[in-house]
This record gives structure tokens, sequence and C-alpha cells, in this order.
């Protein structure tokens, strides 16, 4: 099963789509005594990038480093030349994060407020507010539902909200953390025709291999290191062999 | 469960400014308490009623369903003044303790839960002096409200995972669950608040800015 891409039509959201990279010299990281990340060097140029891995192979530790919620124990990680340990306020402005979970994500308790939660926290004026929370609302198809309380969305329309709450702060590039985990098939279509038409450069750490057809790279985790790096046919490929 | 209680309708009341509401309704709960005759207190509760929902069009389940939970208070609250006082007394407490009720109903059901937010940072603005951020008052008590009806989600899910596996009624033992559920939950929103800003220094604000 495939999306397929369909780059003429994606949407436009981004505020400057200057191409980002991402690179991490030396980095490893620890949990108390537990090792998670072993001494990665990678850079991230690409405009889709994918990352699988066992549970515990270290993937979500590795998505949280790409916009500084996860500073490395040992080793730096640059966006665009940016520290995530020194220059946080300017990273997390580039690169947005979606939670596997988006009850955890959305914070205010009805879907236009919560959408608006990031703009106000950026200091954008009211009215451009109202504006650009509208323009996503539409755009994700939550027009609908601006005042209805969040906790009674359907699960794919509060990841919709959660991805909506990311996007309207105009990031350049955007971290999914097993976006689609907690949803039924339609849902996973849906949240993957989001992905594929984002204008964004993104990163999708998933279990759903189908979620990476069309990516321009995929990461292999094992063990807190990267195993296997490539296109995604032969790397996909070869991280399905090896499961199996 | 649901604590946002808006309900989204072009209107007067709802267009008004939630500061203005709530002094409003502030003001009415001090006359209240003031007026001494049956027909002045069955009078105000009309026009409350009136405004929500001739004015504010509100629907009249709405407002039937935040006086609701009320109703069993109202009754013992009337029996109590026809044991030990008199049934003129007792109506006129209910009429009372009614109105504010219905009149809160209509400020929370044509106001949003940001607006009502706004005014409370707006109020504790002069805490700012002690390094106490308002926003962060605000945003503590708009969280509240989002999380309530969640945990409570959780606690039915635990609840139903244990019935599952053969145990009844309310336990002690859905706490440890529900409390790590909560534990983790709240360490993601800290990540996501971060993610999203929320650690960001207060945003400029407009000089002359005034009350919500």
């Amino acid at each position: 099963m495939r999306w397929g891409r369909r780059a003429a039509s994606r949407v436009t959201a981004a505020a400057d789509l200057t191409r980002t990279a991402i690179e991490l010299r030396g980095v490893s990281h620890d949990y108390g005594d537990r090792p998670v990340l072993r001494d990665l060097s990678l850079t991230l140029a690409e405009s889709r990038v994918g990352v699988v891995g066992g549970n515990g192979s270290g993937k979500s530790t590795f998505a949280r480093l790409l916009n500084g919620l996860v500073v490395p124990t040992e080793g730096t990680v640059l966006v665009d030349g940016l520290d995530t340990r020194t220059q946080l306020r300017e990273v997390r402005r580039r690169v947005g994060f979606v939670f596997q979970d988006p009850d955890a994500q959305i914070v205010l308790p009805t879907v236009a407020e919560d959408v608006g939660f990031g703009l106000t926290n950026l200091g954008v004026p009211p009215e451009e507010r109202a504006r650009r929370v509208e323009e996503v609302l539409v755009r994700y198809g939550l027009a609908g539902h601006r005042d209805h309380p969040a906790h009674l969305l359907s699960g794919g329309q509060k990841q919709l909200l959660a991805i909506a709450g990311v996007l309207v702060m105009a990031p350049q590039r955007v971290v999914f953390d097993e976006p689609t985990t907690l949803l039924d098939l339609a849902n996973t279509r849906r949240i993957a025709r989001v992905v594929e038409e984002l204008e964004q450069d993104v990163v999708v750490v998933t279990h759903h291999l189908d979620l990476l057809a069309g990516f321009d790279r995929v990461l292999v985790f094992e063990d807190g290191r990267v195993v296997a790096d490539g296109a995604p046919a032969e790397t996909v490929r070869w991280y399905v062999d090896r499961m199996s | 469960m649901t604590l946002s209680l808006y309900v989204p309708v072009a209107s007067p009341v709802h267009r008004a400014p939630a500061g203005l509401k709530l002094g409003l309704l502030a003001a009415l709960a001090v006359a209240l308490f003031l007026v001494g005759r049956l027909a002045v207190a069955g009078g105000v509760l009309a026009a409350v009623l009136l405004l929500g929902v001739g004015v504010a069009r509100l629907p009249v389940r709405a407002l039937v369903a935040q006086v609701r939970p009320v109703w069993p208070w109202l009754v013992l609250l009337l029996a109590f003044h026809l044991v030990f006082t008199d049934w003129r007394t007792g109506t006129l407490v209910v009429l009372r303790l009614l109105t504010l009720v219905v009149a809160a109903a209509v400020v929370t059901s044509t106001t949003r839960v940001t607006e009502l937010v706004a005014v409370v940072e707006w109020l504790a603005r002069p805490l700012a002096v002690l390094g106490i951020r308002p926003a962060r008052i605000g945003l503590v008590i708009a969280m509240t409200l989002r999380f309530i009806p969640l945990i409570a989600e959780r606690a039915a899910a635990i609840r139903e995972a244990q019935a599952a596996r053969g145990a009844t009624g309310m336990r002690w033992g859905m706490l440890v669950p529900l409390l790590v559920q909560v534990l983790r939950l709240a360490h993601t929103l800290g990540e996501a608040l971060d993610a999203r800003g929320a650690d960001a220094p207060a945003p400029p604000r407009r000089a002359g800015a005034s009350a919500p």
C-alpha cells in the first residue's frame, strides 16, 4: 500500500521555507545509568526522513534531540548551525514537534483556543492570531469544531488538532513521534496525507512502514545506534527481514 | 463530562466583554441579597432567563443542564426553611440562588474560556510586582478545565480494565495506576508546553492594554 507523493499539491504553511539541516556530532544520551543513544554523527538535510526501530531502540529520544526537548549527555545537535543546548528558543521556532498521544499535547479546552496557544506564546497580535488560527482550522477540516471541547473529538481529529497547533507556528521542519500509533486505518491514511502534503521538511518516527513510501531517507535504530541508513525501498526491506 | 460550556451563537451577550459580564454577575450576587420581596426576586429571575434565552439565544437545555446539579440542594434548602422558618423565606432564598446559578450559566455559556482566563490574568496583574506571571495563573486555570475531563476518562478506562478482570465497585486499587498515568501525562505535557513555546518570556503587550 502506498499513498504516493503529491509534491505539487503540498500546502505552503511555513513562514520561511529555506531548507534546514540538522547535524548531530558525536551525540550520546543516557537516562541515569541506561545509555539510550551512542555516538551518533549524521546530518539530516533531506526533505523526508523516516526513523524506524524496535521499542526501546532510542528513536523517540533521537526525535526529541532534534528540537531540544532532550539535550544530549555528550556531543552537539545543531539546527541550521544553532546549538540546541544554547539557542533553544530559536531552535524550537524552526522545528515543531508532534507527539504520539495528542491528548498530552492539547493544552486548552476548546479547539480554536488550543490552536492559538503557541501563537500567544510567540506574542502574535490578536488579529493576526485569529486569521492564522482560522486558516489552519479550515485547512485541516476543523473549522466546524472551532468552539467544541477538545476532549470530545475523535482520535483522528485530536491528532489533526495537535498537528494544526504545531503548524500554525510555521516551523521550517516538523518532527512526528509515532503520529499514527493510536489511530485506526482511515485516520492513519488521513494523517499520512497531511504529512505528505506538508511543504515543510519532516522527520517521522513510526512503526507504520507504509507511511515512509516516497520518503528520501530512512534510518533504522537498534540499541541506540543507527544500523541502517539509506533509501526507503532497501532500508525498510532490510529492517523487515531483520525483524522477521 | 465537559467543563467547557461555551455555546457558540452570534448575540450581543456573546459579544459583550468578559470583564463586563463577570462584573455584572458579581454586582447581581450582591444586589440579590439586598432584595427582600418575593415578587422582585421572581422578576429578576425572569429577567435573567429572558436575557439568556431571548437575547443570548441559548438553548433552554443548556441552561437546564447547568442548573440540574443544583436542584437537590435547592430542594433541601427549601425543606430546611419550611421546617425552621417559613415558606416565604425559603422561596426567597431558593429564588436568589437559582437566579445566581442561571446568571452564571448565561455568563459561562456566552464567554470563551480564554476570555474568562484573560480577565483572571488582568485581575492578577498586580501580582507581577512579586515576580508572579499572571499568564501562568491563567494557563493553570485553562489547563485545569482541559485536563479534568481527560483524567476522568483515564480513570473510567482503568475502572473498565479492572472490571474486565473481575473487580467490582470503586476501589483504592485504581489510584496507583491512575497516578502513574497522570504522572506520565504530566511529563509529556511539560514537553509539549516547551515545544509550543510556553517557556518563552512574556510576549510584549501593547501600551495602554486595558481590561478584557
